[in-house]
């Protein structure tokens, strides 16, 4: 009963004490407060002001291409630098056709890894597994480029001709394979793009799947489900948002991928309807001609190529968060 | 220190080479102790190699970037280097709009090069038309007549011909169009004479590498690379027949025997395209490399310094040059190269810059 009193005397002082040193104390970090607001206001600015630069700079170069060839810049498959007559057709369908091999065949492998890494396997084997990933992601794209053309691209030209045989006679699908076996051509992009974006939507599907509250998990495991019910039902529910965002991220890689492109795409001008053809994509076509193209019309077209790279990943961004919203509302 | 009272220049070159600076022999040298181009890939290694011989004798550092004739052209035009190069000539009034006096420093040969497995190096005889029409896609198989008739005896085999270009614009690319522009209407008008054109067939290889990894890796493709890639990659190289009617072998000699009928007095501003001379020994693709300069030197002392190099490059360059399989220009258009100089390569006071300060 006697400390109480005893204990409130002696904390009065200590009270005021601490609010007279506390005021300064606060004055001063205000201060920094607002210093600290004022440089990351100023980091934000950066970056927005030199998107709209990228932006700006890119439509002003390519305003020239625009004014020439008005929308039959992205139709054209024109591709001449003699007559200077460009279109953007061809790297843009190459993009978009190798961006889309790379996506299915890249999103199951991933989801497969991940979904071992997390569920099925032994403690012992998931870290082994995890670092070969992340190894996987640490590779200089041109070491996948030199390896799709030195050692990938010869043994699949033995292979695409055991594969127009047993697929050839198809109506359909039969075209998508025709034309000489050379071991490279969109296909091969496609196949090589997979392999890079495999370790980023790996790692994220990684992490989001290990977020999912082992009280769920357990829960439908007690109610009898079995380790695919889970997965379908609980785990990938719970994930959505997050397994969008991996593939996007791995989506984003595949359409700006420059140089394990250009090493096995073939750089032709050229849609063929043959995925074993030669083909182009966007930042391969900047890659080669950017260094020689002489003429003001040439090199506005390069950056109108540019430009509409920027665009399509925007695009992919946009519909990327239009996805994440309405997902995320749900859940 | 004459160094530290000259243009900021010299002083930024000197902070960026001051080891090598502390070389500088000579007073009339003093003032500019690294020069810098920029261009040609084709000549990167002979200027390389002149370089380094230039500096361990005088002191002087060259700077070469080769990032392709395109970008030598812009720089030397927005005058951020002080010589550029490229292997393809300016015609005579591009030199004149941007001011610029051209000269070539060496000449080499492009070389059509195939991956047949029955087929050596050598063996296989081309005619311009067939070459043409191979590159048009009009000839798709080896074993089409047009080919056969010239290779009577040789079995080619019935694969489809996968044609390998450049995908990357580049000066080889321009001496082989142009080549192809003289021998065949069809592609003169179709597809012409550019550093990258539509090409109607084939994959594209970034760099003489790319083509010659493509060519040695698709079986039943032809390529064109330079003379020295295809020795150096002991690729099996086709014959050419010339504009004489021979079939001859890519090598110095018929480098320079298509050099030597070259008419280079009556070429102004150096404009001289070597494809398809006349001359027996004639190589049909050859082609010579341009160092590009402004014929007004802001800077009389790095302008000089530039011309003193080439200078001792003509005199003391051949042997390294032909060691890198270039072929050295013949001693006659050396001299009329020189003469360019000093009428052409003016200082500010409209006196010459070539000579001065020696």
């Amino acid at each position: 009963m006697l400390t109480r009193p005893e204990r409130s005397a002696s904390a009065r002082p200590v009270v005021a004490e601490e609010t007279g040193t506390s005021t300064s104390h606060l004055r001063r970090a205000g201060l920094r407060d607002k210093l600290f607001r004022g440089s990351t206001q100023v980091s934000a600015a950066t970056v927005f002001l030199l998107v709209l630069a990228i932006v700006l700079s890119l439509a002003f170069g390519a305003s020239l291409a625009f004014r020439k060839f008005g929308f039959g810049f992205f139709v054209s498959t024109d591709w001449n630098p003699v007559t200077e007559q460009f279109g953007a057709a061809a790297p843009i369908y190459g993009t978009l056709v190798t961006s889309i091999i790379a996506m299915l065949i890249g999103i199951p492998l991933s989801f497969g890894i991940a979904l071992f890494i997390t569920e099925l396997a032994p403690a012992w084997l998931k870290r082994p597994i995890g670092t070969a990933v992340e190894l996987l992601a640490a590779i200089p794209s041109i070491i996948y480029g030199m390896w799709g053309l030195f050692i990938f691209a010869p043994w699949f030209a033995e292979l695409q001709p055991v594969i127009q045989e047993k697929l050839g006679s198809i109506p359909v699908i039969g075209s998508l394979f025709e034309g000489p076996p050379m071991g490279i051509g969109i296909f091969t992009a496609g196949l090589i793009l997979a392999i890079m974006v495999v370790p980023f939507i790996t790692a994220v599907m990684r992490d989001v799947f290990a977020l999912v509250p082992t009280e769920l998990r357990e829960s439908a495991y007690g109610l009898g489900a079995t380790t695919w019910e889970v997965v379908w039902n609980v785990v990938l529910p719970y994930t959505k948002v997050g397994v969008i965002g991996g593939v996007m991220l791995g989506l984003g890689r595949a359409l700006g991928e420059t140089m394990a492109v250009t090493f096995v795409i073939g750089n032709a001008q050229r849609i063929s309807t043959s995925l074993f053809m030669p083909g182009n994509t966007i930042s391969s076509a900047l890659a080669n001609e950017f260094t020689e193209a002489v003429g003001d019309t040439y090199t506005s077209s390069l950056l109108a190529l540019g430009l509409i790279l920027f665009m399509i990943t925007f695009i992919v961004l946009a519909i990327a968060r239009l996805l994440l919203g309405r997902v995320g509302g749900r859940v | 220190m004459k160094m530290f009272t000259s243009s900021n220049r010299s002083v930024r070159m000197f902070v960026l080479g001051l080891s090598m600076a502390a070389f500088v022999q000579g007073p009339a040298m003093a003032d500019v102790t690294a020069i810098a181009g920029a261009g040609a890939t084709f000549p990167y290694p002979v200027y390389a190699k002149w370089a380094e011989a230039y500096a361990a004798k005088t002191g002087v550092k060259l700077n070469y970037q080769s990032i392709g004739s395109g970008g030598g052209i812009k720089q030397i035009v927005a005058k951020t280097v002080d010589f550029g190069a490229s292997d393809a000539p300016l015609k005579p009034a591009a030199l004149k709009k941007d001011g610029l006096m051209q000269f070539p420093t060496v000449m080499g040969g492009v070389v059509p090069v195939v991956n047949i497995p029955s087929v050596k190096a050598g063996e296989l005889k081309l005619s311009p038309t067939v070459l043409a029409n191979i590159y048009l896609g009009k000839i798709s198989k080896w074993n089409d007549p047009a080919i056969a008739d010239l290779n009577p005896g040789m079995k080619l085999p019935a694969t489809a011909i996968t044609v390998v270009h450049r995908s990357d614009g580049s000066g080889t690319t321009w001496i082989f169009t142009n080549y192809l522009s003289k021998v065949s209407a069809e592609w003169k008008n179709e597809v012409g004479n550019e550093k990258s054109v539509a090409w109607p067939a084939g994959v594209g290889g970034k760099g003489n590498e790319g083509v010659a990894s493509y060519v040695s890796r698709i079986k039943g493709s032809i390529g064109y690379v330079e003379y020295a890639y295809a020795l150096q990659n002991k690729m099996a190289h086709a014959k050419l027949q010339n504009a004489a009617g021979r079939f001859v072998d890519p090598d110095n000699n018929s480098f320079q025997a298509a050099a030597a009928s070259a008419d280079w007095a009556h070429a102004d501003g150096f404009y001289m395209v070597l494809t398809d001379q006349p001359g027996d020994q004639s190589w049909p693709i050859t082609g010579a490399t341009f160092i590009l300069v402004h014929t007004t030197q802001e800077k009389p002392a790095t302008g000089s310094a530039v011309l003193r190099f080439f200078d001792w490059a003509y005199a003391n360059g051949d042997k390294m040059a032909s060691d890198l399989d270039y072929v050295p220009m013949p001693d006659s258009v050396v001299k009329l190269v020189e003469q360019a100089w000093t009428r052409q390569v003016l200082g500010p006071d409209g006196k010459t810059v070539y000579n001065s300060g020696m």
